[in-house]
């Protein structure tokens, strides 16, 4: 059976084995970070826990970076990605925002309000007008 | 014989583990949330069942990419809260119930669901929120709990039509357990929400409301959901709201009596859905 054709849902990234293939190393540095000591490690020195992954340059640059985004696309995924933000002790909300180029505030204000709404979002076609 | 009495259908939202953890459950924005779980508290009070089979997702602390099983079934005899990268929770060890388990995967596998066997994991946030929701703050929590880690991170996930079938054949398999024990099956993740990507922070409380109606009396309309759809409607971690069937299977009951229904947006980035079904 083929893939299901998520294309058309604006503003997502579907996680699936290529993409898993592709961040394999970057997530499990993330999962990493899961044991005190070795949050530790990577708050003492950055480049040099990086290194011990087999990470691209490309990967290894935006995590010191802290460009999510661009963890995304290099095949991160949310879940493993989080567990920067908890090392680094901001929230899984902050991190959001910030994906989406939000102030923490002005994020927080949106969902409060009820979240992004779906009306305008479900299709491509909707954001190209 | 064994019966399935009632289900249990909650968001898990890490950051309602983390208020809870903190004494924050009195201040905004909680308060009205935690409002809502009154009553599942006392009823849950009033109900406390001999086991609980609660369907979950891990989110990349039990598993990783190294193995990714679509549904894994804990046959173990104790299971401790896992460090998401913020310490571990400091809540009770989630004790098993390893023979009920051992007869669910030997019913399961022989209906053709190939169940992974899991006899050693760290359960995160999703076993243990809505423990603490329904219970409250426990020195040890008040029964057995059954952990079903389903794959709902990585695609292929499974499909609605995939889990409401395991849902029954679960159901079917603790009716044939010989002792006679009341079991709850608990349904958790969701309700609508994204958390990556440009149209992170999404909520449809319209689609949220809906799949609460017809998880009552029309499961196998969502069922036949696609995954197109319901990441479209309930954003790309909504996807969650398959394991909702699965749970609902495992309840046989055509009309289920709604003890509790509860809707809060937001909890951090998420919609808040939390039902209680009663079988006849």
């Amino acid at each position: 059976m083929d893939a299901p054709d998520f294309s058309d849902i604006p503003g997502t990234v579907i996680f699936d084995a290529v993409r898993a293939r592709q961040g394999y190393a970057l997530n499990r540095f993330c999962m990493s970070l899961m044991q005190a000591d070795n949050r530790l490690r990577f708050k003492a020195d950055e480049q040099t826990y990086l290194d011990q992954w087999p990470m691209s340059p490309e990967q290894k640059q935006a995590v010191l970076a802290r460009d999510m985004n661009r963890c995304l696309e290099l095949g991160g995924n949310v879940f493993f990605l989080v567990k920067i933000a908890a090392t680094d002790g901001i929230s899984v909300q902050q991190m959001v925002a910030g994906m989406v180029g939000m102030s923490a505030q002005a994020y927080r204000d949106m969902m409060m309000q009820g979240g992004r709404p779906i009306q305008g979002n479900r299709s491509l076609s909707e954001w190209s007008r | 014989m064994a019966r399935v009495s009632a289900g249990v259908y909650t968001s898990h939202v890490p950051a309602l583990g983390a208020a809870m953890d903190h004494g924050k459950t009195a201040e905004p924005p909680w308060a009205p949330i935690f409002a809502g779980y009154e009553f599942s508290r006392r009823w849950m009070a009033g109900h406390v069942p001999d086991v609980i089979l609660l369907v979950y997702n891990d989110h990349a602390n039990a598993f990783g990419l190294d193995l990714v099983p679509t549904f894994a079934l804990g046959t173990a005899a104790r299971y401790e809260p896992a460090d998401e990268g913020w310490g571990a929770r400091a809540v009770p060890s989630v004790m098993g119930h390893p023979e009920l388990a051992a007869h669910i995967a030997q019913h399961c596998i022989l209906e053709d669901f190939d169940l992974t066997l899991v006899n050693r994991m760290d359960v995160d946030h999703g076993l243990t929120v809505p423990l603490s929701l329904l219970f409250g703050a426990q020195l040890a929590w008040p029964c057995p709990v059954i952990p079903l880690a389903v794959n709902v991170i990585q695609y292929p996930v499974p499909s609605g039509r995939r889990c409401l079938a395991l849902g029954r054949a679960i159901g079917r398999a603790i009716g044939s357990f010989g002792p006679d024990l009341n079991v709850q099956v608990w349904g958790t993740g969701g309700m609508s929400h994204q958390l990556s990507g440009q149209r992170a922070g999404l909520i449809n409380a319209a689609f949220d409301h809906d799949f609460m109606d017809r998880l009552i009396d029309r499961p196998e309309e969502l069922a036949q959901m696609s995954h197109v759809e319901l990441v479209r409607e309930a954003g790309s971690e909504g996807i969650e709201l398959v394991m909702w069937l699965i749970a609902r299977g495992a309840m046989d009951c055509a009309l289920p009596t709604v003890a509790h229904r509860f809707y809060h947006v937001p909890a951090s980035n998420t919609a808040v859905g939390h039902l209680i079904l009663e079988a006849d």
